[in-house]
């Protein structure tokens, strides 16, 4: 049968360049119908797996848009699941652009996904950050701006590292196809390449852009942010470096230190990002494991992850949305006011933190066991621990001290805080149904896994009785310490330190010696040019006056005099004299141009 | 209806706290005695009673203390570092 080929993205962008024509009552129908045409798109898709929209570029190049095979056609299903949940999070912003560069957004990150070959994949790999930008500066936060700017650069290096590795990749094997790299035989563009994935992964040392940016994003813009971005992310490395063992280091690494910060951090979106780089650091590490069963375990997670942590950012940004407070000390003991975010929070809460019938218990078991299967015992141990601080943080600690616990509240906030709009509900409730369906109804998750011959059965007793000892004593350890983890109107200093106050080093050197530079080429200038324009213009001058106009007065002077003359023997006042002679200066010239 | 049931829970908060004493109790007897550890990852999970809950507890004790510690050690400071 011949499939007939629309790339997804284009109906987002095109739908996106739409919308400011379409007016209400149309236009919220509008802005739900073109996220589903995109889902059921993907879907379509998904059951006529191949190779589409390849086209030749510029003489030599392939460019394939489309590549739909088992490992896209889970990460597209999942992005185009979530675009439709998180337009309707933001059905109540009435600014088209808000909703122009989500979709662009997600465009981006489905290109990503379905490109066979680096150029597509810059492509659609830079639209991404270009368009995210815009999400955090729409906010109109003190330090949004800023925060936008470092996104974007941080975004732009991390593009010219993968510019690099694959411009260097290609003048070695003369090769763009973005597949499977070779462990064996790494160079320097392998190691690039991976770096510029790793920074979109915020895979430790190129993660503090995250925490950074999503705290500063639009509400509804964070929602979006956090899917997308890091699990794109997730799926290059996936598709490039699967069994690269030095992906488990880090992403062990990267799994710690985002839960010790997580429990340190006072914002409620930072802790989230940070509790985003500790689960994508299960991803990372599932990836670097490279068996069927971690590459599974990674798709899963992912899967599972974008839901219950755009659940987390949702119910976040309701607490946010209505008393615009985003600080543990600025919140707390607000559960009869907002009960169903309250709800909702927990859902996701209980989903990351890997309860039995929710999301998390049936996919970040796979990469556990996965990494225990294939005898990293510390890797295993440690990513277990990390789940432990992940309940403590997401579960217990962020509703602990948002909706209960002691009353930080201010009367304004206390008398703002309710629960938001329905649409905001509504898509709230559709990603808790997920998350509940993901853990409760296995085939729906686990057979989209790219790897159906190796199997996994999170329901048995053992890891019940895991699970349950670990939630059960996470609890009475967080009963008796939780004072420990109580707000405190701090910032932890992170690797960002670095760029941050580089970039104050550098405003120091444009304010002092660059300043001090420029001063003095500016005197040097004055003293020296100035004077030198001055006199050659004085110079100029006195030539123009006596020499040139000298020149054209006294030719003027000239030419009035002859005047004179003529008219005097001409013009005499007798019009029949002055007829003779013109016709007659007529025929002269007529005649000479016959005859001549 | 869940502010009710939360307030209905606060107000026996004793009972509460009982009653899950006892069913954290009855898990563990039930991980030491009826579960099959045949397929335990590695040998001190099969070994040793209750692995997991000793684990849990050494790692949030470990976790907690290292992060009062690591954020002492200066990492935490002030809102207005940046100067924003």
């Amino acid at each position: 049968m011949e499939t007939n080929f629309i790339h997804p993205s284009l109906i987002l962008i095109i739908g996106a360049l739409l919308l400011p024509l379409v007016k209400e009552p149309f236009r919220k129908i509008y802005l739900c119908v073109v996220p589903l045409v995109t889902f059921l798109n993907v879907l379509y898709l998904n059951w006529h797996p191949g190779t589409y929209g390849v086209v030749t570029f510029m003489g030599d190049w392939t460019l394939t848009f489309g590549r739909v095979d088992n490992l896209s056609m889970i990460f597209a299903f999942i992005m185009s699941l979530m675009a439709i949940i998180g337009t309707v999070y933001g059905l109540h912003v009435k600014d088209d652009v808000q909703h122009i560069a989500a979709w662009f957004y997600v465009s981006g990150s489905l290109g990503v996904i379905y490109s066979g070959d680096y150029l597509v994949l810059f492509l659609f790999w830079e639209l991404m950050a270009f368009a995210s930008t815009f999400l955090i500066w729409f906010n109109k936060d003190a330090g949004s701006l800023a925060a936008g700017y470092r996104y974007l650069l941080v975004h732009t290096f991390g593009g010219v590292l993968l510019l690099l590795g694959f411009v260097l990749r290609y003048q070695t094997t003369g090769d763009l196809s973005f597949v499977q790299l070779d462990e064996q035989n790494t160079q320097l563009f392998t190691w690039l390449i991976m770096a510029g994935l790793m920074l979109n992964a915020a895979v430790p040392p190129l993660h503090s852009w995250l925490p950074d940016a999503y705290s500063k994003a639009t509400v509804t813009g964070a929602v979006f942010m956090c899917a997308f971005t890091t699990k794109t992310a997730v799926y290059t490395l996936a598709r490039a470096f699967a069994g690269f063992e030095i992906l488990i280091v880090l992403g062990v690494i990267m799994a710690i230190y985002g839960i010790i910060y997580a429990m340190m951090e006072n914002d409620i979106r930072r802790l989230l990002g940070w509790e985003i780089v500790s689960q994508v650091g299960y991803m990372v590490a599932g990836v670097g494991i490279g068996t069927a069963l971690a590459i599974n375990g990674t798709c899963a997670h992912a899967f599972a992850h974008i839901l219950y942590k755009g659940l987390l950012f949702m119910a976040a940004g309701a607490v946010i949305h209505a008393t615009g407070k985003s600080k543990f000390t600025d919140l707390g003991g607000l559960y009869r006011k907002m009960p169903n975010t309250l709800f909702f929070l927990v859902i996701g809460g209980i989903s990351v933190s890997a309860f039995p019938f929710f999301s998390g218990f049936v996919s970040k078991s796979m990469i556990i066991t996965a990494s225990f299967e294939s005898h990293l015992m510390v890797a295993g141990f440690l990513l277990t621990m990390v789940s432990i601080g992940t309940f403590l943080v997401a579960g217990l600690r962020l509703p602990y001290l948002i909706f209960f616990g002691d009353d930080r509240c201010s009367q304004e906030t206390k008398d703002a805080a309710v629960d938001p709009p329905w649409n905001m509900h509504m898509a709230m409730a559709a990603a808790a149904f997920l998350c509940l369906l993901i853990g409760s109804y296995l085939p729906f998750l686990y057979n989209m896994l790219p790897y159906q011959e190796a199997t996994y059965h999170p329901y048995s007793g053992y890891h019940l009785s895991e699970t349950l000892q670990i939630l059960a004593f996470t609890a009475v350890a967080f009963i008796f310490l939780k004072d420990k983890l109580g707000a405190r109107p701090t910032i932890s200093l992170d690797l960002d330190w670095f760029y941050r106050l580089g970039g104050r080093g550098f405003l120091w050197l444009a304010t002092n010696p660059i300043q001090w530079l420029d001063t003095a080429w500016g005197t040097a200038y004055r003293v020296v040019g100035l004077y030198t324009l001055m006199t050659t213009a004085k110079f100029s001058a006195w030539f123009d006056w006596h020499g040139i106009d000298g020149v054209v007065d006294g030719s003027a002077g000239c030419v009035k005099a002859i005047g004179q003359r003529v008219a005097l023997v001409f013009q005499r006042g007798h019009i029949q004299q002055t007829i003779y002679y013109s016709i007659t200066f007529a025929a002269i010239l007529l005649i000479s141009y016959v005859w001549l | 209806m869940i502010v009710n049931l939360i307030d209905y829970l606060k107000e026996r908060l004793r009972t509460v706290k009982l009653l899950s004493g006892i069913a954290v109790a009855i898990m563990v007897v039930w991980t030491v005695v009826g579960v099959d550890t045949h397929h335990a990852h590695t040998w001190m999970e099969a070994h040793i009673p209750g692995f997991w809950s000793i684990f849990t507890l050494l790692s949030c004790i470990v976790l907690i203390f290292f992060v009062r510690w690591f954020g002492k050690s200066g990492i935490m400071t002030r809102e207005d570092y940046y100067g924003d």
